[in-house]
């Protein structure tokens, strides 16, 4: 029991900094991703419900391709694919060797996904807001900026958030394939910890675990976040 | 029958309403812009991965043939003669691993499911652990926990003669699959049970049928009906979670890919692979849709 506790700390004898520090690079690649895959949904959700019926159909396009491709395997296509494209367009202007970085690669796909699936969430929140709330901006006077920013984005964050945090709970999940194009997360370290120490159940079982976690501390946020979305509910 | 037993019927027919005025041209608002130059840059892509398919396989049209034709298309498509049947039964495998973990799934489900339910608050414990645990942890992480983490147990396994089963990389992926969709099924039937509402039973109680009969008979047809949805979005995030199986060494479509990716360096591996796993789950969605439409045909009105 003594020698697995000591594979588990902190020093040269365990595995315990090394695994933070996947926890830590798990962690920022699931923040990086997040407000890219945010933003690029909710203009995405803006484009599907327009009237415009190309940029509907260009919308939709782009949302079965990558609601449609393993994870993995978009991943894939944007590491090596990006690898080889820039290569070419590099060797037109000569000898360059450039090597796309696996975080940035990870960062992209991850966030291709979740815009995917979050563009969804937006857009079933929009329809959910009644037309009636942009009837009485107009007639407030307000014009297209000011409704969005003070009447529907407020109503829309509070509709769309059950949605999105479960993507987000994915999106944490998603980012242990970052691993098998050798980003050093948590799983990555727990593989060489286990090949190392021949312990492959203690460290995996421990990267299960912190993934448990995350996905604790996650939903106490999200809980005080969906509190403050609610703000306006609890105080009438 | 007659026209003069109808005739309080009004005869006249009511004119059809004239069609709404052909739109006239839209504009070129900045909407419309983006929008076409969008759908053109997809269309644009969509050709050059076309010509990117062609090009590697040197496909090419030669004039002045001596065939029935004056055009020929030559091609040396080495990359296809040499890896086509191998996608093609990596295509199988997929399959075959989404289907055995489905159906195991279901089975495991079923019992879990009422273990959740339970008023014991032990039994509904452990559901809601084994629940937990599968849907809060990353499906590779749970693949490398039973495949790699089998090996710390190697001599107890092989003294009770189960290290056979976990030694083959393919019984711990339909495992930690199996797990991992059951885990998934149990939220999706318990919700759908949940959300029936509670006068079912109450209305069934009422005449006097017992617990198990208005459950068999009442609740779970409608339960399945409403689970018809997130059942096919289970199937859809199955295949596509399956391809991480091909880490463990397993060849499914891509494992087939990595295989031929890395003997070739020839990119078009990963967009066929792209093309096969786009049809199936497009495929599938449609026929889901259908299947869901047919069953749900006497809720519509």
């Amino acid at each position: 029991m003594n020698e697995l506790l000591t594979l588990l700390s902190f020093g040269d004898l365990g595995w315990g900094d090394e695994i933070a520090l996947g926890v830590g690079m798990t962690v920022s690649l699931a923040l990086a991703s997040l407000p890219i895959g945010l933003l690029l949904g909710f203009l995405l959700a803006l484009a599907k419900k327009s009237e415009e019926p190309s940029l509907r159909a260009a919308a939709n396009v782009y949302t079965t391709i990558f609601r449609g491709l393993p994870e993995l395997l978009t991943l894939f296509l944007v590491y090596y694919g990006g690898q080889i494209l820039i290569q070419q367009v590099l060797s037109l202007f000569g000898e360059f060797y450039f090597e796309v970085n696996a975080f940035i690669a990870g960062m992209i796909a991850l966030s291709l996904v979740f815009s995917s699936y979050a563009s969804e969430a937006f857009l079933s929140a929009f329809r959910a807001i009644n037309k009636g709330q942009y009837e009485g901006a107009s007639a407030l006077g307000m014009g297209y900026a000011h409704t969005m920013r003070l009447v529907i984005l407020p109503q829309l964050v509070r509709l769309a958030l059950p949605a999105l945090s479960n993507l987000w709970l994915i999106l944490l999940k998603e980012t242990s394939l970052v691993s098998i194009i050798g980003l050093a997360d948590i799983i990555r370290y727990s593989n060489m910890a286990a090949r190392t120490t021949k312990e492959p159940f203690l460290f995996f079982s421990v990267a299960c675990a912190i993934y448990l976690v995350l996905a604790v501390i996650s939903s106490g946020g999200i809980a005080r976040l969906d509190a403050w979305a609610k703000r306006g509910e609890v105080s009438r | 029958m007659s026209d003069t037993s109808l005739s309080y019927v009004q005869l006249e027919t009511i004119t059809a309403k004239a069609p709404p005025p052909a739109p006239s041209n839209r504009p070129w608002t900045p909407v419309r812009i983006v929008g076409t130059t969008w759908l053109t840059l997809w269309l644009l892509s969509g050709l050059g991965i076309l010509w990117f398919l062609l090009n590697s396989n040197h496909v090419a049209l030669v004039f002045g043939g001596d065939g029935l034709l004056p055009v020929s298309i030559t091609h040396n498509a080495k990359f296809l003669i040499k890896y086509g049947e191998k996608f093609v039964s990596g295509f199988i495998v997929t399959l075959q691993l989404v289907g055995i973990a489905m159906l195991l799934g279901v089975l495991l489900s079923v019992p879990m499911t009422f273990m959740r339910m339970s008023k014991n608050r032990i039994l509904g414990g452990i559901a809601y652990g084994y629940v937990y645990f599968f849907r809060g942890t990353p499906l590779l992480a749970q693949v490398f926990l039973i495949y790699y983490g089998a090996g710390t147990f190697r001599i107890p396994l092989q003294s009770v003669d189960m290290w056979w089963f976990f030694r083959d990389a393919w019984n711990c992926a339909v495992l930690a699959f199996t797990l991992n969709t059951a885990a998934y099924q149990v939220e999706i039937l318990r919700g759908s049970i949940e959300n029936i509402a509670k006068g079912q039973w109450e209305a069934a109680a009422a005449l006097g049928l017992p617990k198990w009969l208005t459950f068999w008979k009442i609740i779970l047809p409608q339960a399945l009906i409403v689970s018809l949805r997130p059942y096919g979005n289970e199937i859809i995030l199955m295949i596509k979670g399956s391809a991480i199986v091909a880490i463990i060494t397993i060849f499914d479509l891509m494992g087939e890919t990595r295989r031929a990716f890395s003997r070739t360096y020839d990119f078009q591996a990963y967009v066929w692979a792209a093309i096969a796993y786009l049809v199936m789950v497009e495929a599938l969605r449609r026929v889901w849709d259908l299947i869901e439409a047919r069953l749900t045909r006497h809720l519509h009105r």
